[in-house]
């Protein structure tokens, strides 16, 4: 177990090396320091961007079953190790053109059904018995799967393909082909915005906004927001509450699937550990933005990307974590309830 | 749950079984020599006492208890090692712990009581990295990933104990632990606590004074969590690297706390053992025993056939080979669903807390935590 919090602390390296990347194939190497601020931001708000699109599943599920769903991350991670397995099954990473924008588009599709799939079942097995327990033990249980996830990772990362290297190092980080390669897209002055920054705006921006009008407009929506409000209420006027649960949680996985594509296409390492990084990234945003509350859930994984990539820039990388989470406990002692989140009444 | 009455003679009997075990150990089989992992149970049931004070009889969630336990673990290293200056003996450097815990406790503590439920959970949790990313970067002083070492052993009066001294030490600890908790619980500020977990206000409108509480709940469980960091350390001669305290160990310690019984210090101790127990005794054997089964079939199979089957049988094979057949493979997965089963069948863990009065079914708090878009 403690091996395996130091397996983490490597592959937090070794997503790291991505962000310092960035600005190498940039210019000469000679940014001045504005460019060097520019680019760390286009850096940060895209990585900011994926960690939004998996927060919107923690904060789903925490605002309809009160539940900080342990096992999101490591969901999103058996969705990259489904991510890579499909690449490999199918040689995506052969196609090129029009085949490759086809296969990419299937491969984010077949990727959110799985996750979102996956965390349906998860909520049917582990949650949906204790919806009358008490919150903590509903935390365990969500805590138990996740062991259990990341134990099928290591099971996964084994299996004897080539894109897992033979599978004879099953815990060892695996290399995610660049189906979008780190090349430039365009320049805004001298900031470069790369194919996969590209990439993350064309995923990201239409799922929220499909997602907000999910919400707003669809009766689906109604339905979440009334349970998440008052289930007793919402049962009693004829919503079927555990379906609705359901549908949070298939529609919170599928959108971490989304992101977890694009995550290993961005940062082009995959790995049994790399859930315990993306979900706390992730649910510190969904917290920091005001848990349970959508725009909040884009705002805090905006300012936890770009916090990382300045500190990465600017600091040194070892201090990222420590600095994130001091502005994230800094903005809770002033805000304690988070920069978006209704403000907790007390009883009166 | 209403809780039957309770014979007072069994956990008396259990601590006399347990003071015993180490003389009966060379009459016991392989399988039974369980003094070393039973030490280990000690470390963590103290952790996880401390924690229930905080979040079993206080009600605030703590995701980071294992910092606490890091800071005691590098208080007691910094104070005993010989490569520093102050080279305590044992007990002085246990109170040095102890107070320097305490003074943690109330350095996160204070700061924070406006911060509130799952909020709080996660500045607890946040506390947790920060400290093990200090400990780790902040290596000219904490020596990094080498850890501090050598250190002292536990002695008494100047003698260092060997293994069975320190066992019988630490259940002493553990004890003295648990009839202090107890003890805590009955008292005035102990009552102030419950009263705090089930209604705040009902509770300031009666007196107490819910920050002054709350303060003094972090400190006593960050003085305990840290004691148990050094109990830790000083049996190992090693303070170990920052990461041995991290989210994983925190985990640990609350799982303890609820499958033992949220806010039960019997049920804690109790959770401890099978906690513990369960991951370093019945899983590693598990695992044995699965491991070995798993290898004997994967010899027992034939020889590739022709065709697509034997193909599919060849990648089975060597998958069973990569990762399957190593027994530690299966650890987190059994781990795992023993904790979700647990939930399930006893969701109010093993043994609850008399309680004060049945819970109505809580209704979701109005615009609590409505998921507006």
């Amino acid at each position: 177990m403690l091996r395996a919090a130091a397996a983490a602390e490597q592959l937090a390296i070794l997503a790291l090396a991505r962000a310092d990347s960035v600005p190498s194939f940039a210019a000469d190497g000679a940014l001045s320091p504005p460019e060097v601020f520019s680019q760390q931001l286009v850096t940060g708000l895209s990585n900011g961007m994926i960690i939004a699109l998996i927060a919107i599943g923690y904060t789903m599920v925490y605002g309809i079953v009160e539940l900080i769903n342990f096992a999101h991350g490591d969901l999103c991670m058996l969705g990259a190790f489904f991510a890579l397995t499909a690449v490999g099954a199918f040689a995506l990473d052969g196609a090129s053109g029009a085949g490759g924008v086809v296969g990419l588009v299937a491969l984010l599709v077949a990727t959110a059904a799985f996750c979102g799939a996956l965390n349906w079942s998860i909520n049917r097995l582990a949650y949906r018995p204790l919806r009358s327990a008490s919150k903590l033990s509903l935390l365990v249980a969500a805590i138990g799967a996740s062991f259990v996830l990341v134990n099928l990772g290591l099971f996964w990362g084994g299996l004897p393909m080539e894109v897992f290297a033979g599978g004879t190092s099953a815990a060892a980080p695996k290399a995610f082909p660049a189906l979008v390669e780190p090349k430039p897209a365009f320049t805004v002055g001298d900031v470069i915005v790369s194919r996969p920054d590209v990439l993350v705006l064309a995923v990201t921006v239409p799922l929220m906004l499909a997602l907000t009008w999910l919400v707003r407009f669809t009766k689906l929506g109604k339905a979440m927001r009334a349970v998440a409000q008052n289930p007793v209420a919402a049962a009693l006027m004829g919503i079927d509450v555990e379906r609705v649960i359901g549908a949070t949680f298939f529609i919170g996985g599928a959108l971490g699937g989304f992101a977890t594509v694009v995550y290993s296409i961005y940062n082009q390492t995959v790995g049994f550990q790399m859930g315990y990084r993306m979900g706390m990234d992730a649910f510190i945003a969904a917290v920091l933005g005001g848990i349970g509350n959508l725009p909040g859930a884009v705002l805090g994984g905006l300012v936890i990307g770009v916090v990382r990539a300045m500190s990465d820039g600017y600091v040194e990388a070892r201090w990222t974590n420590a600095i994130v989470f001091g502005i994230l406990i800094l903005i809770l002692v002033f805000r304690p309830s988070g920069l978006l989140g209704a403000k907790l009444r007390e009883k009166v | 749950m209403a809780a039957a009455r309770r014979n007072p003679w069994v956990p008396v009997a259990g601590l006399a079984a347990l003071a015993a075990w180490p003389l009966l150990e060379p009459a016991l089989p392989a399988w039974l020599q369980l003094g070393e992992p039973l030490t280990e149970v000690f470390v963590y049931a103290i952790l996880a006492l401390g924690l229930n004070v905080l979040t079993g009889f206080t009600g605030l969630l703590n995701l980071g208890v294992a910092a606490f336990a890091a800071i005691g673990a590098y208080a007691y290293s910094i104070a005993t090692c010989e490569v520093y200056p102050f080279q305590l003996g044992f007990w002085p450097a246990l109170a040095v712990t102890g107070a320097v815990g305490a003074i943690a406790g109330f350095a996160l503590g204070a700061p924070t009581l406006r911060v509130r439920g799952d909020y709080l959970a996660i500045v607890t949790l946040g506390f947790g990295e920060i400290v093990k990313d200090v400990l780790v970067n902040l290596d000219a002083i904490t020596k990094g990933t080498q850890g501090i070492n050598p250190l002292p052993p536990p002695s008494i009066l100047g003698t260092p104990l060997e293994a069975r001294g320190q066992y019988w030490l630490y259940l002493g600890f553990v004890a003295a632990t648990f009839l202090g908790v107890r003890a805590l619980e009955r008292s005035r500020v102990g009552r102030a606590w419950i009263s705090i977990r089930e209604d705040e206000l009902a509770s300031r409108a009666m007196g107490i004074r819910p920050d002054r509480a709350k303060m003094l709940a972090f400190a006593t469980c960050a003085a305990l969590a840290a004691l148990s960091g050094a109990l830790l350390v000083s049996r190992l001669s090693s303070s170990g690297e920052p990461s041995n305290y991290g989210f994983e160990v925190s985990i640990i310690a609350l799982c303890i706390v609820i499958v033992g019984g949220i806010g039960s210090v019997r049920g804690t101790l109790l959770g401890a053992f099978v906690m513990v127990g369960m991951n370093s005794i019945v899983l590693v054997r598990l695992t044995e025993v699965l491991g070995s089964g798993a290898e004997g079939m994967a010899a027992a199979a034939p020889a590739a056939d022709a065709g697509a089957p034997a193909h599919a049988w060849h990648f089975v094979r060597t998958w069973a080979h990569n990762v399957l057949l190593t027994p530690t493979n299966w650890k987190f997965l059994l781990f795992g669903l023993a904790l979700v089963l647990m939930m399930i069948f006893r969701p109010q863990g093993i043994l609850p807390p008399r309680a004060v009065h049945e819970d109505p079914p809580a209704p979701a708090p109005p615009g609590g935590g409505e998921a507006h878009a």
